[in-house]
């Protein structure tokens, strides 16, 4: 925990300093007659920002904030890779979505989770995987009229389409 | 007199069947979109707008309204059960509703949040009826020193809302100023803060990336952590009984409700106020008039009530300056407004006299939409209930499904899916830490309003800083921030000095 | 559960079929149509004049059900247009994308270098209108007439609040050759959009303003707020709009003349069938009686243009802004 701690008062700090420095793309300093100028809010507030992360790591340097006494660890080993299987899972469908689409890497996720996560049956994941992209089609697509991302199975909605209009 | 009888002609209107069965109808499809994190009222109206060419544009105006009333209900839906504001006007809402429904008391915050959005609905649409043109003027009053005042009121009212640690809950409002700042420098037109030059961070950060981000896919995380797999998120249960148990109970938090009512509505009627501040504000106020301030933030049902009932009354006030001035407040009414120009109306001074029609039949219908989406809204939270039954594997990869969806939606726009899945993991990751988040997603709602109104009011004055302090109404509402900000230290400093153990 | 499973699985192989052979079978058809909803991107966000004015031409089309599919309007309003270019862009022979313009289709590329965006390589569909622009007071300043208006200004000096939208916008470049012919320094405020500029106009946080006719007439109307005169050359409007006297019928030369264009584009390389398409589809709107009649209430200047012809005035009008903002 108190790596961790440390870890992310850093990496915000850095962060903080990315910030001020792209801020000063625009003029930060007081312009007579105008106020602020265009970068002035963001470079001040990120100025706070680094401000407040070398607080934190003051504060983890004493062992006043209750996450730098405990020492507990940040994560199981169990949680870590709960953790990352379901992120990466997720950064997994996302980029699916550019290339095959939503209605192709939606599914796979569900099946995904379900299976490998929750252990469910196939008599229901194989349904629940086949309605909640047709759902999904009904109510964002003819409902709402928004067209979600289908990548290269495009071509296979165009009679659907058709039939919609 | 006159206005009770245009009141009278106007529930005549609403009566008609064709326009009783729009309301019905409208109230449950924005209940459906309202209830779908990152689909808002500003959708359901969007999307049915061409829909209403079919109708006569009384009729048209009654539907749209009904859809926006019936979202704003359903905005608490998703806040409570899954803890995902479905848009900006229900971030206080999960507050405490969230904490509510962890505690298997899901119901009792449904009930409470719809009961507070119906006396909300409401209260605001009788001072509608009764004060219509002379709130016109009020809003009129309201320029950038004013609008920066009460952006600062908005802020005040959230000092409380973080937890122990101060360095920790700056940064989160810091970092949520900063975030707002990305996009488009509006005073010299530049672009600002590009990151990496990735075009989708011109449109800067949209409010709901970060708040589907924490609170969808970074809650959930945190869930799958809790539950390593497979335990329910809640233990509901409904019965009649109870919903008849949490109404009486409900009597107790009428103060909250009317303190919600009032507030919701002035703040909703300042063009570019709108319905969020107000219900942080309503949230803020609540707290700090409460009996046991520290019970908020852990399921207090005042803390449902207080802004629920104000992002009603905002909504209704917000069609004020929609219908008197042409000027929106709010997305949602910016986009009504576009559908009146279709249908041949000129919104602005002039609709109140050459429109009566149009006019008393949209509020009149503002009462029965009301008082229909309540009814809806009580009848579907059984349904809502059994969905938190189901399953956490089947229901987090169906949340996480929607939270994609939701994020993609607003702008159909990749970019933010992933951005969104960034916030998610890194929010995650710090709330382990225990960074609290709420204020940085209110500081991205709250961060460009603030900065424009700042710089266009000095830039008025010539740099003159004195300018929010000589004006009567600025000057006013300064000084109920500032004392709002101190308030609290004095507080914490007279604990402290009661038990200095504490310290 | 087993028999439901398998009349659901048999359900959508059928489907699939089904959808293949009429994939298949429709080539027939003789003039191009969309295949899928089109994108109509708004170069500006939800809200503002260029969103109400795109999203009432899609209203037009919808209610008179001019196109087999939908137009979907996106709203990539980043960056002054900047977003929406590149997006554009990006699209290059795409048949299912348009794009609803204003003027900062130039001036947005003129000011942000960056983008490597050419207007010129853009596929023109259609200019659906010009907009304008007047000298707008409020009624309680008791100016009546634009000589009273520079006395005022040039008394009050750097008091004087114009209100528009942000730096490099139409507004800011109107009000620049309104200081430059009167030799004029006002203090210029930026607010988000045209009608809370007008708002603040009506409020009296700002002095005077430069609003589109149709941000302005409801106020007007009320007799809240009052039109000084018209950026545009002799004539041109109609009805109560022309009763206001133009910056040349005062006397004041024929350049104080400033046009927001109105047009739809569409990306590069796009199929000529389907460009032809969307030139019959535009036509339709504007023939319309919704569109006529819009375009006399809102003091907008009919102006269709298409083709060659419309490209050339873009490039024209390219040219101009590069001038006026290097000034």
């Amino acid at each position: 925990m108190r790596k961790a701690e440390l870890s992310m008062a850093i990496i915000m700090a850095l962060f903080s300093i990315y910030l001020m420095w792209k801020s000063t793309e625009l003029p930060i300093g007081w312009i007579p007659d105008e106020g602020p100028g265009g970068g002035a809010f963001s470079f001040w507030l990120s100025g706070g920002m680094l401000f407040c992360c070398l607080a934190m790591i003051i504060r983890w340097w004493r062992r006043t904030s209750p996450p730098s006494r405990s020492d507990k660890p940040f994560m199981d080993r169990e949680t870590f890779v709960l953790f990352l299987t379901v992120s990466l899972s997720l950064a997994t469908m996302i980029a699916l979505i550019h290339f095959v689409g939503v209605y192709i890497s939606l599914p796979l996720f569900l099946i995904f989770y379900m299976r490998y996560l929750g252990s469910h049956k196939w008599k229901l994941i194989v349904p629940m995987a086949i309605f909640t992209p047709i759902f999904t089609f009904i109510f964002f697509e003819m409902a709402l009229k928004k067209t979600l991302p289908k990548g290269v199975t495009e071509p296979l909605f165009y009679p659907i389409y058709d039939l919609m209009y | 007199m006159e206005i009770l009888g245009h009141l009278f002609d106007g529930f005549l209107i609403s009566f008609e069947p064709l326009n009783l069965a729009l309301v019905i109808f409208g109230a449950a499809i924005g209940l459906f979109i309202g209830a779908m994190p990152g689909l808002g009222s500003v959708n359901g109206v969007a999307i049915l707008l061409p829909m209403t060419f079919l109708v006569p544009p009384t009729s048209a105006v009654i539907f749209l309204g009904a859809i926006y009333y019936g979202a704003m209900y359903g905005g608490a839906i998703s806040s409570i059960m899954l803890g995902i504001p479905g848009a900006s006007t229900a971030v206080a809402t999960t507050f405490d509703g969230r904490p509510l429904a962890m505690k298997g008391e899901a119901d009792r915050a449904l009930v409470a949040a719809a009961t507070a959005s119906f006396i909300g609905g409401t209260i605001s649409v009788i001072l509608f009826t009764a004060f219509a043109p002379p709130l016109a003027e009020v809003a009129l009053a309201f320029g950038p020193p004013e609008e920066f005042a009460l952006m600062m009121l908005a802020f005040a009212t959230f000092i409380g809302l973080g937890g122990d640690d101060i360095p920790k809950t700056l940064f989160s409002i810091l970092i949520g100023l900063v975030l707002s700042a990305v996009g488009l420098d509006i005073v010299s037109g530049e672009p600002r803060l590009i990151f990496m030059d990735l075009p989708g961070f011109m449109h800067g950060i949209n409010f709901l990336v970060l708040a589907i981000g924490i609170y969808g896919i970074g809650e959930m995380l945190w869930t799958v952590e809790l539950s390593k797999g497979e335990v329910m998120i809640s233990q509901a249960t409904i019965s009649v009984r109870r919903v008849f148990d949490s109404l009486r109970e409900l009597l107790k938090t009428w103060k909250t409700m009317l303190m919600g009512s009032f507030l919701g509505y002035f703040v909703g009627i300042l063009p570019a106020a709108g319905a969020t501040p107000g219900s942080l504000m309503a949230y803020g106020f609540a707290k700090t008039i409460a009996k046991d301030p520290d019970s908020f933030g852990k399921g207090n049902v005042d803390g449902v009530v207080a802004p629920e009932a104000a992002n009603n009354a905002a909504s209704t006030g917000s069609m004020l300056p929609m219908l008197t001035l042409g000027i929106p407040g709010s997305p949602t009414t910016a986009i009504l407004l576009g559908g009146m120009v279709i249908w041949g109306l000129e919104p602005g001074p002039l609709l109140f006299v050459e429109h009566t029609e149009f006019v008393w039949g949209l509020i009149a219908s503002l009462y029965s939409a009301n008082l229909f989406a309540l009814l809806i809204n009580i009848a579907f939270i059984p349904a809502f209930i059994w969905v938190l039954k189901l399953p956490f594997t089947v229901l987090a990869p169906i949340i996480f499904m929607l939270c994609i969806i939701g994020g993609y939606v607003p702008t159909l726009d990749m970019h933010d899916v992933w951005l969104m899945l960034v916030f998610g993991v890194v929010g995650y990751l710090m709330r382990k830490l225990d960074y609290p988040l709420a204020p940085a997603v209110l500081a991205i709602v709250l961060g460009p309003l603030a900065e424009r109104s700042l710089r266009q009011s000095l830039i008025g004055s010539q740099g003159d800083v004195m300018i929010f302090f000589e004006r009567p109404i600025s000057g006013t509402i300064l000084i109920i921030a500032l004392l709002l900000f101190v308030l609290p230290a004095v507080r914490v400093f007279r604990q402290r000095s009661h038990n200095p153990n504490l310290a | 559960m087993k028999i439901f499973m398998t009349s659901v699985l048999s359900a959508v192989m059928g489907a699939l079929i089904g959808l293949g052979t009429i994939v298949v079978s429709d080539t027939s058809e003789a003039a191009w149509q969309p295949k899928k909803p089109v994108e109509f991107v708004i170069m500006a966000g939800k809200g503002g004049g260029a969103d109400r004015l795109a999203r009432f031409i899609q209203g037009i089309i919808e209610k008179n059900k001019l196109s087999s599919k939908p137009l979907v309007p996106i709203n990539k309003g980043g960056g002054s247009g900047a977003e929406a270019l590149q997006y554009l862009k990006s699209k290059k022979g795409d048949n299912h994308v348009i794009m609803a313009t204003l003027n900062s289709y130039y001036t947005t590329p003129l000011r942000q270098k960056g983008l490597g965006v050419d207007i010129g390589s853009f596929t023109p569909i259609a200019r659906m209108a010009e907009d304008t622009f007047q000298l707008w007071v409020h009624v309680d300043t008791g100016i009546t007439n634009v000589k009273e208006y520079v006395a005022a200004v040039k008394k009050a000096g750097k008091k004087w609040k114009m209100g528009g939208t942000g730096k490099g916008a139409e507004d800011s470049l109107v009000t620049a050759m309104l200081e430059k012919k009167f030799g004029l320094g006002v203090t210029y405020v930026p607010y988000k959009g045209g009608g809370k500029v007008a708002k603040e106009l009506i409020g009296k946080h700002i002095n005077s303003t430069v609003n589109n006719p149709s941000e302005q007439v409801g106020f007007w109307d009320a007799g809240k707020s009052r039109p000084l005169a018209s950026f545009t050359p002799k004539g041109k409007l109609k009805g109560k709009w022309g009763k206001i006297p133009t910056f040349e019928d005062l006397g004041h030369g024929a350049d104080m003349v400033y046009y927001m264009q109105r047009s739809v584009v569409a990306p590069g390389g796009m199929s000529d069938d389907a460009r032809d398409f969307y030139v019959d589809l535009f036509e339709k709107v504007y023939r319309s009686e919704e569109w006529q009649n819009y375009l006399v209430k809102k003091g907008l200047i009919p102006g269709w243009l298409t083709g060659e012809k419309l490209q050339k005035y873009f490039l024209e009008e390219r040219s101009k802004h590069a001038k006026l903002l290097s000034k």
